[in-house]
This record gives structure tokens, C-alpha cells and sequence, in this order.
């Protein structure tokens, strides 16, 4: 656990460009690099993901026809990839001041050939599961933002794990909040 | 940081949470931030960018540019125009600024007068600190000014905007002040002292 790191940029509100900019609200955008090489689809969709999770979550109609730029860079993969993102993705929206209506946080899920359900996977375990759940999940009673899965499994396994991750995002909702007091009490 | 949803309130920014029992008592949160939001009535440094006929547009570092008429200076009128080239510094306050328009400033207050706005002189040093360490500077008796002023006299100009512009009789100085200026964020009032006291002793 531990090893999967991601460095979140968030340039903004900032001037949009004429063909991006939209009337009402802020056009948000995220743009993921990966560790080596281009990027590719797989990160293309991770992006879109994001991007569509942060709208949920961010005011933007506070900052019309502005740019929020999100940049995440991949340091390294160990597994959980996409929640790894989630998280950098929030607390780099808490810590530039954006104004946001709940936090969120991802936990992944992996549900092995025997059934048994492990958070947040390492990348042999990722592997060797059967399918694997990713979910964002708001800090706001812990309503469900983003669902994504990968391989099969049967709903009530999906319910099983949504469980467990709501769980779980306690604990990471117990983390921002301990950074944020520690960066404030400087 | 609040916001009105429905009945209740809506926390949207992370921070500390204060509370002024005066006058009816005001909640709001405190938080720390780079980037700058036009807001009504706010003093800020803005840079002229263009010219564009009767208006001036100035960078002041939020999501657009900021306009200034030139008429909006203390005793400026149709013939009479102020001197003011692109790259200059101004120094003035919002009277128009909210999220669907386009920011306006004016460098004279409701009275006509110009009260320290305007065009900021030559020479000097523009900087950009966070939002948070401008509001600290500015509270009534801030200790970092007063120690400061004790080491060098100078001149000094606080935007809202996170941006400040510092004059000191010669560059050494005006370094010297800047460094202390973007290190106070960081650094406790102990830290400070020290290094006061280690300058002032050269």
C-alpha cells in the first residue's frame, strides 16, 4: 500500500478560450499524463471520468465563461490507479479554494475468483481478480458519484462492495480533514 | 466560503470558520488562496495591458482583464488626459464586479478624490504573495510592517489581488524587503525576529 502516487496542478479560474467557453457555468478540464509515453485512450477516458465527477462537485456557475485546468501527472502505478487520481484530484480542488458543494473520494474494490472483496488492490492483486470496482463517493452521506467496473460480477456482489467503499471513504475523509488542519494551524 | 442552499448553508471552501458577534454577528470561513476574484470595492494593483480608445484594459490577474476609463482619475477631464502607457502600474478599486460582467475599476472614491489611487510611480518592485498573507498585512497594526519600517524606510502599496509593489531608497533595499515580504508567509514571528535582527545588524 503506498506506492501508487499522482501530482495534481489546478490552474484557475483563468480566460477560456471563445470556443470553450461556456455562457453559465465554469468549462472544466482535466488532463492526465501518464508515467512514460504518450497519452492514450485509456487515459482519455480516465479524463473524461474525472472531468465529469469534478462538474458534479464544483460550483461553476459562480465562475461563468472561465477555465478550470486540472493536470494530473502519474508518478508512479501500483495499483488503484483511478482512485489514486480521484483523491489527488480533490484535495488539489480543496487546497487552490475552489468553491465546491461536497468533497469526494475514490476507493477501488477488487472482487477475487472466491468471492472475497480487497480494498484498494496492488497490481498483482488487480490482476488476479475477477472484477474490479471503482467508486467515487461524496462526502455529502455518502452518496455514490462515479461507478466504474471493470470485469463481471453479479449486483448483489456490486452492492457488497459499494458497502465496503463507503466505509472505507471514512477513512480517507478522515485524512483531507487532518492535512487541512494541519496546513492551517501554521 | 458560505453559500445559501435552501434553507440551510452551504460550507464551499475549506478553511477556518470565524465569527463577529458585532452587529448582528457575520459567520464566514477563512481560507487560503493564490488566485484572485474580482470583488466590489476591493483596492488592487492592476498592469495596463492595451489601450483601447476611451478605456484602459489592466491585467489584475483574475480570469479577465479589468476596465478603467481615463476619465476616472482625479481631475481628468475630455482634454485634460491622464499619462498612462501600457506596462504602467495602477493602483484602484472595483465599481463593477461580479461573475457575469466584465470587471470595471476607477482610481477616485465615491467623493471625486483620488485618496492614494492612481498611477503608481517609477521605479520600484511588483510581486505577486498569496491571498492570505495581504489580508494579514493589512489588519490595523500589523507587526510585520512596523518591524520593517524600523529597518529601512520605504513605500509600500498592498493589492488585493495578492499583488504588492515595494520602494525602497536603493535595489539592495528593495530586495532585502521583498525576500522578508514572500518569506513572512511561511516563516513564525520568532523566525521573523531573528531575521530582522540579523539584518539590522549589518
Amino acid at each position: 500500500p503506498g506506492d501508487t502516487s499522482v501530482l495534481a496542478g489546478l490552474y484557475g479560474p483563468a480566460e477560456a478560450k471563445v470556443s470553450k467557453e461556456l455562457p453559465d457555468r465554469a468549462a472544466l478540464e482535466v488532463l492526465l499524463r501518464p508515467k512514460v509515453g504518450l497519452p492514450g485512450v485509456m487515459e482519455r477516458s480516465r479524463e473524461q471520468l474525472l472531468r465529469q465527477t469534478c462538474e458534479a462537485v464544483v460550483l461553476g456557475v459562480l465562475h461563468p465563461r472561465t477555465a478550470i485546468t486540472l493536470v494530473l501527472q502519474v508518478l508512479s502505478d501500483a495499483g488503484s490507479l483511478l482512485s489514486c487520481c480521484l483523491n489527488a484530484a480533490c484535495m488539489a480542488l480543496l487546497d487552490a479554494g475552489l468553491p465546491l458543494t461536497a468533497l469526494f473520494c475514490g476507493v477501488t474494490c477488487a472482487l477475487q475468483p472466491d468471492g472475497t472483496i480487497l480494498l484498494d488492490p496492488t497490481a498483482r492483486q488487480e490482476q488476479e481478480a475477477r472484477a474490479i470496482l471503482t467508486f467515487a463517493i461524496a462526502s455529502s452521506e455518502r452518496k455514490v458519484l462515479m461507478a466504474n467496473t471493470k470485469g463481471s460480477c453479479s449486483v448483489e456482489e456490486m452492492q457488497q462492495c459499494l458497502a465496503a467503499a463507503q466505509r472505507a471513504a471514512d477513512t480517507v475523509f478522515q485524512f483531507y480533514r487532518d492535512s487541512v488542519r494541519r496546513r492551517y494551524s501554521k | 466560503g458560505l453559500r445559501r442552499s435552501g434553507a440551510g448553508l452551504l460550507v464551499t471552501k475549506c478553511g477556518l470558520l470565524r465569527h463577529r458577534p458585532a452587529g448582528g454577528g457575520a459567520y464566514w470561513v477563512d481560507s487560503q488562496q493564490k488566485r484572485y476574484v474580482p470583488v466590489k470595492g476591493d483596492h488592487v494593483i492592476g498592469i495596463v495591458t492595451a489601450k483601447a480608445g476611451d478605456v484602459f484594459r489592466l491585467d489584475v490577474g483574475g480570469s479577465e482583464p479589468a476596465s478603467l476609463s481615463y476619465l476616472a482619475f482625479e481631475g481628468a477631464t475630455k482634454r485634460n488626459r491622464p499619462n498612462v502607457q501600457v506596462g504602467d502600474l495602477v493602483y484602484g478599486q472595483f465599481v463593477v464586479a461580479n461573475k457575469d460582467m466584465e470587471p470595471e475599476m476607477v482610481c477616485i472614491d465615491s467623493s471625486g478624490k483620488s485618496s492614494g489611487m492612481g498611477i503608481i510611480g517609477q521605479d520600484g518592485f511588483l510581486f505577486k504573495v498569496s491571498l492570505g498573507l495581504i489580508r494579514k498585512l493589512l489588519a490595523p497594526k500589523c507587526e510585520i510592517i512596523q518591524e520593517l519600517s524600523q529597518l529601512y524606510p520605504f513605500e509600500l502599496v498592498l493589492g488585493m489581488n495578492g499583488r504588492i509593489w515595494v520602494k525602497a531608497k536603493t535595489v539592495q533595499q528593495t530586495l532585502i524587503i521583498v525576500n522578508i515580504l514572500e518569506a513572512c508567509e511561511y516563516m513564525t514571528a520568532q523566525q521573523r525576529k531573528q531575521a530582522l535582527a540579523k539584518l539590522s545588524g549589518n
